[in-house]
């Protein structure tokens, strides 16, 4: 499996012509555990998201050449892209509150990810989706099975979004801010248990955070994204030698415990950041 | 169990309504600056039949003794009698309501069959150009006074086409063919195996069905459109379709599933306001229903039908709004 992005841009209509959230981006992901970091509107989400085409209303999308194992995504049908959605690349977005379907029970759910794609009758799916219950480490997953999402936690409820995603086995798993809506112990407990899934299920993963060391720490590569550019891309062990002066802004406004610091700094914006490199075209 | 204590905690409040209902359509019909002896004994009669007529009626008492005697007779179902036709107004109200039920309950089928289809189709088209037209069709509905339509619809197909039969709810010929069981005329046919009524009483019933239905068909759809942009716009579509879910199982059970109770309880509202909504449709179309009884009564000064046949409309719009609300409480996992 690999992703080849080239030269993607976004961007939506608005009452004074093209306003665009994402600019020139290019990635390659193959299998691998890549992050993407960001502040909110960097376009890290759209980036990500375009991979299975489920933009907002509007967006236009525009690529020299954006394909998911093969498969021309700009070009796809709705049937192709269906093949692709759930079945080899899963989504997991941030807050279960809304993300789940709240009329619907837990494990109605995630039956209906596991019947989708794969051959079985409801007693089956009944099956899998218990013993994905489990795999995500749900201690009592037959009362989380008849469970609407109200009556879950967060980190129970993205637990189950988790179970409903790896249903078809996907090889490609995106996790839109996984945690942001977590309590921080609840954190690093869903972190954990992804990094063991995709450890396990050799699956790719494209984690998309806010949280620039939390991802360094858990990624292999990490993409930053700053108005619609990726302004860096760095090994995970690399981030001390970060060049840009918006990563390293980011760096420098974290408190350490290993170097308390009276007052942190205050990132001061070029706007040249947002201009993209010398020569860069404006789209 | 604690479903059953909400819907209790909703039961509770209907008596009080209920009273509510009665007293203030009980003032009403006191205070109307009519003269309820005139309408009996006639603008003609001699001062002392007036004064043995006030009498009679206890219209000297004062007005909470008048309540209290109003409320007394109401307990045990007497609702008096009606000057226009001197039947009792239960009887009455037995013999126009269901008339009123069968166009309402015609209609809310009609309106409900199309207006949520049509509201779907508009929320998920967004912006197209069958978006636009859906739209304009159910602003139509909003802003057409119904006796408008009532009246080009009768004008069209009935005086110029040819196409429906006049108003009323049957031919002339037909009446009394069949016995009244149910007083759903429809109904009373099927009972009677009499095809020819029942014929004929469907081609009656659908054009005032179809004008009613109109309107109430404008509103749901454009309440579905608006639950449905909202639902579609929820985070959970996209992890529907994330799951590669087809676009009408998105739709219909996902998005659809959300707004579902919502429309249950628009639907019984809209219904119940068919019932008492009927009136000038009713008149229009000279259909014998309980809104034309209570326009020629309240024409006529005939206050204890009027005051029957409001309190049948209320009571039927409270209890409607009862079952919306018991609808919600039971069917919306997130109530409870």
């Amino acid at each position: 499996m690999q992703v080849d992005i080239r030269n993607l841009s976004i961007a939506f209509p608005t009452a004074t012509g093209l306003s665009h959230a994402v600019r020139n981006v290019s990635l390659t992901i193959g299998n691998e555990k890549l992050g993407i970091v960001g502040e909110s509107g960097s376009g890290k989400s759209l980036t990500a998201r375009s991979i299975l085409r489920l933009l907002p209303r509007g967006a236009r999308m525009t690529a020299d050449k954006l394909s998911f194992d093969g498969i021309d995504i700009l070009k796809a049908d709705e049937s192709a892209m269906r093949a692709i959605r759930g079945k080899r690349a899963g989504l997991i977005l941030q807050d279960p509150k809304y993300s789940l379907n709240p009329v619907m029970t837990a494990g109605a759910q995630i039956a209906e990810a596991w019947r989708m794609h794969r051959k079985g009758g409801a007693r089956e799916a009944h099956e899998g989706a218990m013993d994905l219950l489990a795999q995500v480490k749900i201690n009592d997953p037959a009362r989380v099975f008849g469970a609407y999402p109200h009556e879950l936690s967060g980190g129970m409820g993205q637990r189950v979004m988790i179970a409903m995603m790896l249903a078809p086995d996907p090889e490609l798993l995106i996790a839109d801010e996984p945690t942001s809506a977590l309590d921080a112990t609840v954190q690093a407990e869903i972190l954990r248990l992804l990094e063991d899934l995709v450890a396990r299920r050799g699956m790719a993963l494209i984690l998309i955070s806010h949280d620039l060391p939390l991802v360094s720490h858990f990624c292999d590569r990490v993409a930053v994204m700053y108005a619609g550019r990726i302004v860096e891309e760095l090994g995970a062990g690399e981030l001390a030698q970060a060049k840009h002066p918006y990563t390293r802004g980011l760096l420098e406004c974290l408190p350490a415990l290993s170097h308390p610091r009276p007052r942190l700094a205050v990132m001061k914006r070029d706007p040249a950041w947002a201009e993209g490199p010398p020569g860069a075209p404006l789209a | 169990m604690k479903r059953l204590k909400a819907l209790a905690a909703t039961t509770a409040s209907v008596p009080i309504t209920l009273f509510g209902l009665v007293l203030v359509t009980f003032l009403i019909g006191r205070v109307m600056p009519i003269d309820p002896v005139l309408a009996i004994v006639g603008d003609r009669a001699p001062a002392d039949v007036v004064a043995a007529a006030r009498l009679e009626l206890g219209l000297d008492r004062p007005l909470y003794v008048q309540f209290w005697i109003y409320l007394g007779k109401l307990a045990v179902g007497d609702l008096g009698r009606s000057v226009m036709t001197s039947h009792t107004v239960w009887e009455d109200i037995k013999r126009f309501f269901p008339a009123t039920m069968e166009l309402a309950t015609v209609a809310i089928i009609f309106a409900a069959g199309i207006g949520i289809p049509l509201g779907v189709l508009a929320a998920v088209k967004q912006g197209s150009r069958v978006d636009h037209v859906i739209r304009v069709v159910c602003l139509a509905g909003h802003s057409l006074p119904i006796f408008v339509l009532a009246l080009l619809s009768l004008l069209v197909f009935y005086a110029t086409l040819h196409w429906a039969p006049g108003p009323g709810r049957q031919d002339i010929l037909f009446d009394d063919q069949v016995p009244s069981i149910t007083n759903f005329l429809t109904v009373d046919a099927l009972l009677a195996r009499d095809w020819e009524v029942l014929r004929d009483a469907v081609a009656h019933l659908i054009q005032p069905a179809a004008v009613l239905a109109y309107f109430a068909m404008a509103f749901i759809a454009r309440m579905t459109r608006a639950f449905m942009l909202d639902a579609l716009a929820g985070e959970y579509v996209i992890t529907a379709r994330a799951k590669g879910l087809s676009a009408a199982r998105v739709i219909w059970k996902h998005a659809f599933g959300n707004i579902a109770v919502r429309l249950i309880t628009i639907m019984a509202l809209t219904y119940a306001g068919l019932l008492e909504g009927a009136v000038v449709t009713e008149t229009v179309f000279s259909w014998p229903g309980l809104g034309q009884y209570l326009t020629i009564s309240l024409l006529n000064a005939d206050m204890n039908a009027v005051l029957g046949a409001t309190l049948v409309v209320g009571i039927t719009y409270l209890a409607f709004n009862l079952l919306a609300d018991m609808l919600y409480k039971l069917l919306d996992p997130r109530v409870s």
